[in-house]
């Protein structure tokens, strides 16, 4: 979450509640309609007490028993009634309210597929998924129950009292003077619990993370015996949580105990009040009667304002929470007159270019720190430096990703900047070491970059379509997937069947080759390849490279020579351009990074053998001989 | 047939035998979760019987309190029936107040404890599953038994259970305080029971097929949204957000559409309920109403009549809530119940043998081993490894090099044949004393949430702050953890800590170096490494290797170099065996891998 930003001055509950409403407003006649309709549900309820006076008063007394189907009837009515306004209210908020949520939705979505890299970076996506989930839902069922709840209970709670009044003053004043605790105790109830609630779901997620954790880290685990620690980490984490759920069940003990004694109370105070009225004289048998009947009615709006209140409040904290998203102003845009670029011939140049994280420290150099370099049309470039220098930075700022902080990437001479987002990824491509695959088929993952052949319904597409994917797959050396269980139609990712590293790597390079860009970059797409397939790659890779403007990650020797040129790029700054072998002969740095000790002092001692054996060339035979018997020795060996 | 642990778990098509040979499996597991609390579970009963019944006698104590509190008071001024009665009222208010108080506190204690055993039991029984079990049955699969079905079965034990038995409970002695008002009434409220039963039974069969498309979409719902978040670079990258948006809009809606069907059904169930209730209340008013008249009904019993009648329909709805969540939990506790039948294939000793000391001499006594009805990966493998010897295990992927490596560090058992280690058999160790003698680190450094001192010290919990640091200066480790934000107590997973794949795998391998096993095993660890790291580490390794046996599998030749001996594998046999220098002279396999290589370097 975003601690750093200054919290914006807090406004009070409806304001901020309110600021749904553009969201809303198509369906607030509907939610106006059902309050309407919840309102007369209410007060049909509150007619059957007088209709049930009128009875006992009335007929019940005189015994006149031809009233009694009529007011019997009249009792059926207004229940029917009742039930049917019931209804309308549900039906008439649903859809729109669904709609509400899948409004708010969709443009949650769009707003977080279109701010930045740096946000996501902020933002863990457990984070946005409760957003886009669980807070979205709770502001649905907010306005379409809550709210209208709220507003309707508070009316039928004010006619309800007026009823009580008018059957009897001091009855009526006495039902309400005992209302009034359950309305403070419930409020504060309500923040009590959801500071409980709050802690209970916290360590939830912590529970949740720790058994994470042990399934993910379960060869850790397992190889250093640590399960035992484990549990009892998990041990603990657990009786907190049971501590916790267990204090939330006090607090709602404590509530249930009110909202059951309160009432309970109330309605013996107010029988014992009513009797002596009655013995009196100044209320009638019905009214006594009546007057039980609609404070009954009453207990449930009563009972529900406390809750009410609370969901209210939870809204609110929904809706603060979806604008924190929401109000994110997004750094990287599209400009206002966009330039266009028809075919470009991939000259990449980065010009002063500096880049710092938005939550580095400010006394510190930026990550990039002034970077000129100039990759011409068809050329492939090298980026080699140690870990931390910034190669990946500098990948992801060529196509926008993260913008720079200083200076400028144009890309055959019109700043990226100008350029839509659009069409500057359609003329570069990437592949990242970390390969992310989507749940969708081979195919669909392998032509992603390609929507102008997979959209299209034309014949020739489909068949270019076909083409670029067994090229790229060819060239990735990912023929594995043509034995995967449905072919290239197989689903991975999430939800589809899992690949090794190596595999989604090659995936993803496919994926970036099948694109064809102007310009290629590559962050370090081999590092989970065994050796042969490496070198398959690399041969396939070159003949792509030749035409294609190339910008590669590279941390080993095999990787570089695929390159025209290198630069070496050290704190920040490009301090050496040139091909691999000017670099190893003229640059100390260049060799600390790209080759070990051990290369070197084996390839002497390689040297010194060559030597050795070029002198022994009359004695080969022999050597040969010698060593085939040595094998046999060996696999007897084996054998036995 | 028979379905035996998670077997099945993706079928819906179960034969009856199945079905009830996993409801068999889930009500054993539930009995042993009741058995050991079933004292408290009976007092928790009496506390709600006792509550529920208090709480009940309102009514019929304001229908006395007219019929013979007033007329006392009328007749003869005496205020002893009616303050007899309220004080009642006032007594049974506050004791049943009180005790449903008690009983949600006891019952919250009950589920919690059979919720904290079965969340250990789960956890531990993960922990115990070989790794064969966990490399089939996805981590996404055992993390969702542990959350997502726990939380449903907490779900049912929290709010089902209790809004079922109180539910229960409150209509019987409703309907059994109305009775004994007034049996004729109690007739009508019969009669009512049968729309009652028909309309709750419809609601039932309905919602569960609607939940289930609810889970359903919001399941797909949030793998969409989580992949997309995830994966937002490559979003970005290839320009995904248009389709994305169109993908998502139609899962939102698919989501939108069950949910407004949900809400539907509760349109037509909740004021069908309030239609029967009224519907009720309507008749009892009549029949009572004639008989008044007749005077055979006083009027403070109709009053009495009526509450009840229109208290008896206030559980309903919760009620049908309730098979929802059973359903959900029984599903969830036939799943958690299939993980806890499945045995290890890697088990630990019944009588263990403890190896105090080990030298480290490894033996692989014609080991065969393959997964289960798959291809043999190793047919039959003889080898040695003396004590204090490096080897290098080489070959392509697929070659049986890992299995090899996992056979060692006994995440796998032979399928035939024995792995000993100091001659004892891996199977009969102790597990303490294999796991202090033998460790394997992987490619895939993981990374515990903590500090990196933390992560370090899980290779010796006893572990001091110096030893940790002078773990990790022996790694190489040491400048770069000084360099984080907090440098030893940074946490790794907070966004300052970010460390990169080879830091991360700098910290596993000080993890291990700290850990001192006589045995070290090292399954491609040093490949994500740049060449500066390697190098730290290569240094490192001659000193950690020296003096203890050791099996390196690497990709990168140059990490075989420090090796003194060197395997090829293929098709899991070895097929050249011998020095590097001897090796790289032959003509063999070996030979022609190390000329490529030597080829690329310059």
């Amino acid at each position: 979450m975003s601690t750093t930003t200054p919290a914006p001055p807090r406004l009070n509950t409806m304001r901020a509640i309110a600021r749904i409403y553009p969201y809303a407003k198509p369906a607030m006649k509907w939610i106006y309609a059902g309050m309407g309709a919840a309102l007369a549900a209410g007060v049909v309820t509150l007619i059957i007490p007088i209709v049930l006076q009128g009875l006992v008063d009335g007929p019940l007394r005189t015994g006149d028993a031809s009233q009694i189907w009529p007011a019997g009837l009249l009792v059926l009515a207004l229940g029917f009634l009742e039930a049917v306004f019931i209804m309308l209210r549900r039906w008439f908020v649903l859809t729109p309210g669904t709609h509400i949520e899948a409004r708010m939705r969709n443009g949650l979505y769009a707003q977080l597929q279109d701010l930045p890299v740096a946000f996501h970076d902020r933002w863990q996506s457990g984070q946005l998924l409760s957003r886009a989930v669980s807070d979205l839902n709770l502001i649905r069922r907010w306005l379409s129950f809550g709210f209208v709840l709220l507003i309707v209970n508070t009316v039928t709670i004010l006619i309800g009292f007026a009823v009580l009044l008018s059957w009897s003053l001091w009855l009526g004043l006495l039902f309400l003077a005992m209302s009034i605790p359950l309305w403070v105790y419930g409020y504060l109830f309500e923040k009590k619990y959801s500071v409980i609630a709050r802690r209970a779901q916290d360590q939830q997620g912590d529970l949740a993370t720790a058994v994470e954790e042990s399934v993910h880290g379960i060869r850790v685990l397992k190889a250093f015996g640590r399960g035992k620690h484990s549990l009892l980490k998990f041990a603990d984490q657990a009786e907190l949580l049971r501590g916790t759920e267990i204090e939330k069940a006090k607090a709602i003990a404590g509530i249930w105990f009110w909202l059951v004694l309160i009432p309970d109370v109330a309605f013996a105070l107010c029988l014992l009040g009513g009797v002596a009225l009655a013995a009196a004289g100044e209320l009638s048998v019905g009214e006594l009667f009546a007057f039980f009947a609609t404070a009954t009615v009453l207990r449930f709006p009563i009972e529900s304002i406390g809750f009410l209140l609370s969901m209210t409040f939870d809204a609110r904290t929904a809706t603060d929470r979806f604008f924190e998203v929401m109000d994110e102003v997004n750094t990287i845009t599209d400009p206002e007159s966009p330039r266009e670029l028809r075919k470009p011939t991939g000259r990449l140049t980065f010009e002063k270019v500096e880049f710092r994280y938005q939550d580095a420290a400010p006394d510190l150099p930026g990550t990039l720190d002034g970077i000129d370099l100039t990759l011409e049309p068809g050329e492939t470039m090298a980026l080699v430096g140690i870990t931390g220098s910034g190669k990946t930075t500098l990948t992801a700022l060529a196509t926008r990703l993260y913008d720079v902080t200083g200076g400028r990437i144009l890309l055959d001479d019109v700043d990226i900047r100008d350029l839509t987002r659009e069409e500057l990824r359609r003329h570069v491509a990437m592949a990242f070491e970390d390969a992310t695959l989507f749940s969708a088929s081979v195919r669909d993952n392998v032509l992603l970059g390609r929507p102008d052949l997979t959209e299209s319904d034309d014949l020739a597409a489909a068949r270019e379509a076909e083409r670029v994917l067994t090229e790229a797959i060819e060239i990735a050396q990912a023929g594995f997937t043509y034995d995967l269980p449905n072919g290239l139609e197989t689903l991975v990712g999430e939800e589809g069947l899992s690949l090794s590293g190596g595999q989604r790597q090659r995936l993803a390079l496919a994926r970036a080759v099948a694109a064809d860009p102007a310009v290629l970059v590559l962050d370090d797409p081999l590092s989970a390849l065994d050796v042969d397939t490496e070198a398959l790659v690399e041969a396939a890779l070159r003949r792509v490279l030749a035409k294609t403007t190339g910008l590669i990650v590279a941390h080993r020797p095999s990787t570089v020579q695929m390159a025209d040129r290198v630069a070496l790029l050290q704190e920040g700054r490009i301090t050496d351009v040139g091909t691999h072998s000017e670099l190893l002969q003229r640059n100390e740095h260049y060799r600390y990074v790209i080759s070990s000790l051990e290369d070197e002092e084996l390839a002497a001692e390689e040297r010194a053998e060559r030597d050795l054996r070029l002198a022994e060339e009359q004695g080969r035979r022999q050597d040969a001989i010698d060593r085939e018997s040595r094998v046999i020795d060996q696999d007897g060996e084996g054998i036995r | 047939m028979s379905v035996v642990g998670v077997e099945g778990e993706e079928r819906d098509d179960f034969t009856r035998g199945e079905s009830r040979q996993m409801r068999a499996r889930s009500l054993r597991l539930l009995g042993s979760l009741v058995r050991p609390v079933r004292a408290r579970v009976i007092l928790t009963m009496f506390v709600i019987v006792l509550s529920t019944a208090l709480q009940v006698a309102g009514p019929a104590l304001i229908a006395y309190g007219i019929d013979t509190g007033l007329p006392a008071l009328l007749d003869e001024n005496d205020w002893m029936p009616i303050g007899l009665i309220v004080g009642a009222y006032l007594l049974t208010g506050i004791s049943g107040a009180a005790f449903i108080a008690l009983y949600q506190v006891m019952s919250a204690r009950l589920s919690q404890a059979i919720l904290l055993d079965l969340r250990k039991r789960v956890f531990l029984h993960t922990q115990r599953l070989s790794l064969e079990f966990h490399e089939s049955y996805t981590s996404g699969r055992i993390i969702a038994r542990q959350t997502s079905d726990l939380d449903s079965i907490r779900e049912l034990l929290d709010s089902g259970l209790n809004q079922l038995v109180s539910g229960m409970l409150y209509m019987s002695f409703t309907a059994a305080a109305l009775v004994l008002l007034d049996p004729t009434s109690g007739l009508v409220l019969a009669v009512s029971l049968v729309p009652l039963l028909l309309l709750t039974r419809w609601f039932q069969v309905r919602s569960q097929k609607l939940f289930r498309y609810t889970r359903v979409a919001s399941a797909r719902l949030i793998v969409h949204f989580v992949e997309t978040m995830t994966g937002i670079r490559a979003v970005k990258a290839f320009r995904k957000e248009p389709r994305n948006a169109v993908q998502f809009g139609d899962h939102v809606e698919e989501y939108r559409h069950a949910n407004a069907r949900v809400i539907r059904l509760f349109g037509i169930f909740d004021p069908g309920l309030v239609l029967i209730g009224n519907v009720t209340v309507a008749a009892v008013l009549v029949v009572g109403g004639f008989r008044i008249v007749e005077g055979s009904l006083a009027v403070g019993a109709l009053l009495g009549i009526l509450l009840y009648t229109r208290r008896f329909f206030d559980p309903a709805e919760e009620m049908a809530m309730f098979y929802n969540s059973y359903q959900g939990a029984a599903a969830a506790l036939e799943k958690i119940s299939g993980v806890l039948e499945e045995t290890p294939s890697v088990a630990d000793p019944t009588t263990p043998i403890d190896l105090w000391k080990a030298r480290g001499t490894v033996h692989f006594d014609r080991v065969r081993f393959q997964y289960a009805q798959d291809e043999v990966v190793l047919p039959d493998l003889e080898l040695e490894i003396p004590a204090g010897q490096t080897i290098a295990l080489v070959g392509t992927t697929g070659a049986g090099k890992s299995t090899l490596a996992k056979l060692i560090a006994r995440f796998y058992d032979p399928t035939s044949g024995a792995v000993t280690l100091d001659g004892v058999d891996l199977r009969k160790l102790h597990p303490k004393d294999l796991r202090r003698a033998i460790v394997m680190v992987t490619q895939e450094a993981y990374l515990f949430s903590g500090t990196v001192a933390d992560n370090i010290a899980l290779g010796n919990p006893q572990a001091t702050r110096d030893q940790i640091v002078d773990a990790a200066k022996a790694v190489g480790a040491h400048e770069f953890i000084e360099s984080l934000p907090h440098g030893y107590d940074t946490d790794v997973n907070k966004r300052g800590g970010r460390v990169s794949a080879g830091q991360r795998q700098l910290i596993s391998f000080a993890r291990a170096f700290l850990a001192d096993p006589v045995v070290l095993i090292l399954d491609e660890a040093t490949a994500s490494l740049d060449i500066p790291s390697e190098r730290l580490v290569q240094q490192a390794l001659n000193t950690l290797l020296s003096d203890r046996t050791a099996v390196i599998i690497a990709h990168r030749l140059s990490t075989v170099a420090i090796a003194d001996r060197v395997l090829v594998m293929e098709h899991g046999r070895i097929v050249e065996d011998g020095t590097p220098a001897e090796l790289i002279a032959g003509t063999g396999k070996f030979a022609q891998l190390h000329a490529a290589w030597r080829d690329s370097l310059v």
